[in-house]
């Protein structure tokens, strides 16, 4: 009996409590993205940088997917000079490549986190001195988590290559999705592994009806051609070249 | 991964609204989270407890609603959940397949309670 009336006192108490907490707590509405604050940053970004006239290449891609070897190949055949921003966890091994081919470079190390965002990047363009021409950034090397974030761009390119397999478009939807331009990369190597294009293609094509998909060798420099004109041009419309 | 600075973010905007509005402490926080927003629910839950301590957030309890990834038909326009390596829409005598939309990239603060 006592302890029937010693839970009842006891909810009695709770009642009030939460009667009181009721009448005290006020909800107020918020709807703020959390990444809003980066997306601020990396509009006045891309202003910045298009009124410079710098046509700016968010480079994504997997760890290994040849995203170094095909951005010396885009830059040895563009019209214009470029700019590199390297994002990586650790080490400067890119920019030290990037540097002795005369590429005016600019390392970032994460020092763990998986992408680059636009604080980061308004940080690292007051080392150049930007003059009209492109603005490569490559990525942290990671299939998810670059395509979430705007770091100032004016189109995101994709790096897949065909040793990672022709089911990347159905495992990491939104790089895919997300894309200005896919580049399939080690194409000369498909003879050799169980790489089925079709697959590939196919879910390309429902994720992203119209980024172009460019087959290419970093080895060889086959498709590179193809691949800057269609940055020249892309470049010429946005900034009205 | 980005989970830690993410949810220092969430606790930022909470606290910056709640003394805006002359409160005292958060009591609850209702966050809006997409399965294709890239951030994992519950590695948000783990932080929050850590990040929240010492902050007007310590107390505060944290409510996720999750948000599931939707196609949308090319051909009848419906809404659908896609299952793997399908594209398919589901509705019954439809052939057409599925488009990426908006929703389940959601990732925002929906509100605060304070008190």
């Amino acid at each position: 009996m006592s302890k029937i009336a010693h839970e009842t006192r006891f909810d009695k108490m709770l009642l009030l409590k939460g009667d009181k907490m009721k009448e005290d707590t006020r909800k107020i509405e918020i709807m703020e993205a959390v990444n809003a604050r980066n997306e601020e940053i990396a509009a006045k970004l891309n202003q910045l940088l298009s009124d410079k006239g710098v046509f700016t290449i968010n480079v994504m891609g997997a760890p290994g997917a040849g995203k170094t070897t095909s951005l010396v190949n885009m830059i040895q055949r563009l019209d214009r000079k470029c700019f590199v921003i390297e994002g990586d966890i650790e080490s400067d091994i890119d920019t030290k490549k990037l540097h002795a081919l005369g590429i005016e470079t600019v390392q970032i190390n994460t020092g763990g986190a998986c992408h680059l965002d636009s604080p980061l990047i308004e940080g690292s363009i007051r080392s150049f001195e930007l003059e009209e021409g492109y603005l490569f950034i490559e990525n942290i090397g990671n299939l998810v988590c670059p395509a979430e974030f705007a770091i100032g761009e004016h189109i995101k390119l994709l790096i897949s290559s065909v040793t990672e397999g022709s089911d990347k478009p159905y495992k990491y939807p939104l790089a895919f999705e997300k894309a200005d331009i896919i580049l399939l990369n080690k194409t000369d190597l498909i003879e050799h592994i169980d790489f089925d294009e079709d697959s590939f293609l196919q879910g390309v094509r429902r994720l992203n009806p119209c980024a172009p998909v460019f087959r290419v060798s970093g080895k060889s420099g086959i498709g590179f051609k193809e691949v800057s004109e269609w940055i020249i041009k892309k470049a010429s419309s946005c900034l009205n070249r | 991964m980005h989970e830690y600075r993410i949810t220092q973010r969430i606790i930022e905007i909470a606290e910056q609204q709640a003394k805006q509005s002359d409160s005292e402490l958060v009591t609850q926080v209702t966050l809006v989270v997409g399965d294709n927003s890239g951030l994992v629910a519950d590695s948000i839950v783990l932080y929050f407890d850590i990040i929240a301590k010492g902050s007007m957030c310590e107390s505060a309890a944290l409510i996720i609603k999750r948000i599931k990834p939707k196609l949308k038909c090319k051909k009848c326009g419906v809404l659908f959940e896609r299952k793997p390596f399908s594209f398919s829409c589901i509705s019954d005598g439809c052939d057409g397949e599925g488009e990426p939309t908006e929703i389940g990239n959601e990732f925002y603060v929906e509100s605060i309670e304070v008190s």
